[in-house]
């Protein structure tokens, strides 16, 4: 390699030309990009097709479509309880959300900044029972949840949900704790401050990027989550919006493609919406998760 | 709740009145146990009981609605001769290994390139990260659509407009394209993530150490293999320890396409269980099942916390 691209990698300087680099660099990257936003497209024109398009290929093509319809989206909206569903996935969402931001932040509090003996552990704890999938626990939570009489009603998954979210928000809260100056709790401890005063006027309004991050990463996750509502919930009224369109609106041998894409996209765009607007913490919670 | 309300009406009342309930709050082992106590209850009521629970409920014959008795290893000896679940265990192995191993090399490339000078960086960055942001359910209903058999668009592309085949492929109809058409759609949700993971631990390498390198005269691989890879190692080892976790426990991607078909060839260890112990009402089974991955996950967390150590080996020797 010439010497050419110390200083500056990007440039095209000696034989590095740009076609080489548009071959080695761009071409990939575009095909990367193509085939991760392949789905979303075909989901987004499926979903605004008329029957008749959809079903045949030898007369339209596929890939567009010529007269768009906002039946399948109406179909779902008012001929279904989909606004139903929309609305149970986000009280949920928002509860689980809550209650472990609340409970991460004061457990995250006490391992990192009150440091007492054995506080190693309990952070190594937290970070084992984020290894704890659902997979293994949603039988055992099933039998839990039906003598708690608490099967078909939305609590059996706001308490449920905080098990996967709290080990995260823990970890991530203690990392952005950590990145706070211990001298500034300091002072305040001379002053006369309480350790209660320091949590809520320094600490906390400093982690406040990541109190957003944890928060919009727990939303997330439990408008995601998927085994749990599909185990405790049967009544289709109580249903979130994944396991409602794949048990309701699939029915028979004959798929509704037009209103289950409809479902899908809609049931996305929540989540897309709200990801579009808080990028840079999703980027910096999941690099920073993974760092710590 | 209770205990996180108390410190509120705390704050209000006026610091010169040091009564029983201001002295409480600044002692400090008082305040440990009560910021402990909301996460660690929730945890151990619903995450470390259940384990256990899933466990006991693994050595009896419990069905939903009625309590079982101790069988002993009745449960095991019967999965030791059940077909369905030895399958169940080779195609979760197959699933997972073949799919983190495409995640890794693909993800790895993608990072590369993103590592680059680009425009449009952080767009791109936004853009690649979308399939992990949807909800897996969602994007594989997609992909359910994707595989159909007679309206595939895939095998539209590769008979109507290549004409590279002749016949539609069944993705969904016999198990070994079913198989594929899996880790094909699990491969599509992780790579973002992978990406964007290492993405993060390359750009901390800093930029110093090329220039050195180039100075000395190392060719690019030389470059990668004796500078990005071994500094990437670490949080490759998180990253790796993770992915294989999730996709050894997967469940919604299979659930949706295929339910474990066809003829039971795409059952995940997490769907067969799910499939015995829910719809079929047999708990002490299905949890026989789930408590059989988990000297898997076991091996996988180990890995994970002596890659950790390492880390922080490495760290300090690299602080000089």
């Amino acid at each position: 390699m010439s010497k050419a691209d110390t200083a500056d990698e990007g440039a095209a300087l000696s034989w590095q030309s740009k076609q080489r680099r548009v071959v080695t660099v761009y071409v990939p990257l575009i095909c990367f990009v193509i085939i991760l936003l392949f789905p979303f497209y075909w989901m987004t024109i499926t979903a605004i097709k008329p029957n008749a398009e959809m079903f045949d290929y030898k007369t339209y093509s596929p890939f567009w479509v010529v007269s768009p319809t906002l039946a399948n989206i109406n179909k779902l909206l008012f001929e279904t309880s989909y606004p139903r569903w929309l609305f149970n996935t986000m009280l949920i969402a928002v509860c689980a959300t809550v209650i472990s931001l609340v409970a991460s932040v004061l457990a995250a509090y006490a391992i990192q900044r009150l440091r007492f003996k054995g506080s190693a552990y309990v952070g190594l704890a937290i970070y084992i029972a984020y290894l704890v999938p659902p997979s293994i626990l949603f039988i055992p939570l099933a039998s839990m949840v039906f003598k708690l009489g608490l099967f078909d009603s939305p609590f059996a998954l706001i308490l449920t949900y905080p098990t996967f979210l709290i080990p995260f928000c823990t970890w991530l809260l203690i990392g952005y704790f950590k990145s706070i100056p211990y001298e500034l709790e300091e002072c305040a401890l001379i002053d006369g401050a309480s350790r209660l005063q320091i949590l809520r006027r320094i600490t906390l309004p400093l982690a406040v990027p990541g109190l957003i991050s944890a928060g919009i990463f727990s939303f997330t996750l439990s408008w995601n989550e998927f085994i749990y509502a599909l185990a405790f919930i049967s009544s289709s009224e109580n249903k979130t919006v994944p396991v409602a369109i794949l048990t309701e609106l699939v029915q028979g041998d004959v798929y509704q493609w037009g209103s289950l894409m409809a479902g899908s996209l809609l049931g996305s765009l929540p989540v897309a919406i709200f990801y579009s607007f808080f990028v840079d913490y999703y980027v910096s919670s999941l690099t920073g998760a993974v760092k710590e | 709740m209770s205990v996180t309300t108390g410190p509120v009406t705390n704050w209000r009342r006026p610091q010169v009145q040091q009564g029983w309930l201001a002295r409480l709050f600044d002692s400090k082992i008082f305040l440990i146990i009560a910021c402990l106590t909301p996460a660690m209850g929730l945890l151990v009521v619903f995450l470390t009981y259940p384990l256990g629970l899933g466990i006991w409920l693994a050595f009896t014959d419990t069905h939903i609605g009625r309590d079982g008795v101790f069988i002993g290893f009745e449960n095991f000896e019967s999965l030791w001769y059940d077909r369905v679940f030895w399958g169940a265990v080779f195609y979760t192995v197959f699933y997972t290994g073949v799919a983190t191993a495409l995640k890794f090399a693909l993800g790895l490339w993608l990072a590369l390139l993103l590592n680059e000078n680009l425009p449009f960086k952080s767009l791109l960055r936004a853009i690649i990260l979308l399939p992990w942001i949807v909800p897996t359910v969602l994007s594989a209903i997609a992909f359910w659509w994707i595989f159909d058999a007679q309206f595939s668009i895939i095998s539209y592309v590769l008979v109507d407009k290549l004409g590279l085949l002749d016949h539609y492929i069944d993705f969904l109809g016999t198990p070994w394209a079913a198989r594929w058409s899996l880790v094909f759609a699990n491969v599509w949700r992780g790579i973002p993530f992978v990406a964007i993971s290492l993405l993060a631990g390359l750009q901390t390498i800093s930029p110093s150490l090329y220039e050195a390198a180039l100075l000395d005269g190392a060719s690019s691989w030389q470059r990668f293999r004796r500078i990005t890879a071994p500094l990437l190692m670490p949080i490759l080892a998180v990253v790796l320890t993770f992915s294989v976790l999730f996709t050894f426990t997967d469940f919604q991607l299979v659930y949706a396409i295929t339910r474990g078909g066809p003829i039971n060839s795409t059952h995940l260890m997490a769907t067969l269980a799910f499939q015995r112990g829910i719809p079929g009402g047999q708990l002490g089974e299905g949890a026989a099942i789930a408590v059989s991955m988990i000297p898997f996950l076991i091996l996988a967390t180990l890995f994970s916390y002596f890659a950790l150590a390492r880390r922080k080996w490495q760290q300090g020797g690299d602080d000089e």
